[in-house]
């Protein structure tokens, strides 16, 4: 099945969400995991579609993005592969004052140790820099991770905490 | 439903710390007192008790402020105050109150809520902390021993607090990438 990875991002009003979904229905085009969010003042939405073709939802789309307030991609991707399940998910929160390359640093750290990050989610209020990310970590690899981590918030002299996800399963 | 035990806190006032308070300002994260471990005090310390009744003044003329940690007004130290009085999610309330040296002894009934913080003012996150709690501290002035069993609300802000005093915020424990929110609602 032909999946499509799309991205629509533009300045912020009512409706964005409502119009981009249409024009997707329109062409068959159903959405399956998606993530839509308001960053600053703009609007960002990131959606996996399948049901229909690049082209035509590429069309279906040039509608809203015509007047240059929204700008969207549409490519088509290979449909989900094996995931591997074996991380340990943590969550990793780094807070400090902004400066240049902290999630570039942070998140070296994690790959170094095969770490994924599965989320991550930034903020910028006034001086103060948040960075919390979701990662899988390898089993073991927790204390590991840890100790290169202090050395890294150190030098950036930011603040990390790095903690296993406690899941309650029901 | 049995009767929480009596707590010790019964009876201390504000007005044993025999000063004022002077209104302190607040100091907002990044600041690295905001994430320095504070040590104990002496709660007889006539320092201590100026600080606390700084606490109280500033969380006094501070709109929503529940609870004020020593840490929040630039000092690395084992002193918070908390005042729930008042507040919709609060079920079991002591009144305004500060403690030194303050450590959870017991701990239970996870909950999940959001917080926010004069020290983080413009984000909330969700948290999650026990709504039952026990608290062994000392109080400032006359440094008797405490043990206060609370729940729900206060039972929060005593832990939101207690973590100011470890050089910990609430961004140190939202439960995942979403669930740090911008504020909306400032009191």
């Amino acid at each position: 099945m032909t999946e499509l990875a799309i991205t629509v991002i533009g300045h912020d009003r009512p409706g964005i969400v409502a119009d981009v979904a249409e024009a997707l229905a329109g062409v068959g085009a159903n959405l399956s995991d998606s993530t839509m969010t308001r960053l600053r003042s703009h609007f960002a939405m990131t959606l996996i579609c399948t049901g229909a073709d690049a082209g035509p939802v590429e069309d279906a789309l040039a509608s809203l993005t015509a007047d240059g307030r929204l700008l969207a991609t549409v490519r088509r991707v290979r449909p989900d592969g094996e995931q591997d399940a074996t991380g340990v998910p943590h969550v990793l929160t780094v807070h400090g004052a902004d400066r240049l390359g902290i999630v570039a640093a942070v998140t070296r750290v994690l790959a170094e140790a095969g770490g994924n990050v599965t989320d991550l989610t930034t903020r910028l209020t006034g001086p103060l820099y948040l960075v919390v990310a979701e990662v899988d970590l390898a089993r073991d690899a927790t204390g590991v991770v840890e100790a290169r981590l202090a050395e890294v918030a150190h030098e950036l002299s930011v603040e990390v905490k790095l903690r296993p996800v406690e899941t309650d399963l029901l | 439903m049995t009767e929480p035990e009596p707590d010790t806190l019964a009876g201390w006032d504000a007005a044993l710390l025999g000063e004022p308070g002077e209104v302190l300002k607040v100091v907002r994260a990044p600041d690295p007192v905001l994430a320095a471990a504070g040590p104990e005090v002496d709660p007889t310390d006539p320092e201590v008790l100026r600080l606390a009744a700084g606490l109280l003044a500033t969380m006094r003329v501070s709109p929503g402020c529940v609870g004020l940690a020593a840490p929040q007004v630039g000092v690395a130290a084992q002193v918070f105050a908390v005042d729930v009085t008042g507040h919709p999610k609060a079920v079991t309330r002591h009144g305004a109150f500060v403690l030194c040296n303050a450590r959870v002894v017991e701990a239970s009934r996870l909950r999940l809520g959001r917080e926010g913080c004069m020290s983080v003012p413009d984000l909330t996150g969700d948290v999650k902390r026990a709504t039952k709690v026990v608290v062994e501290a000392v109080l400032p002035g006359s440094g008797a021993p405490v043990r206060l069993s609370t729940d729900a609300f206060e039972a929060r802000a005593i832990q939101h607090e207690i973590d100011h005093c470890a050089g910990r915020l609430f961004l140190d424990r939202v439960t995942g990438a979403h669930a740090v929110y911008p504020r909306k609602v400032y009191l």
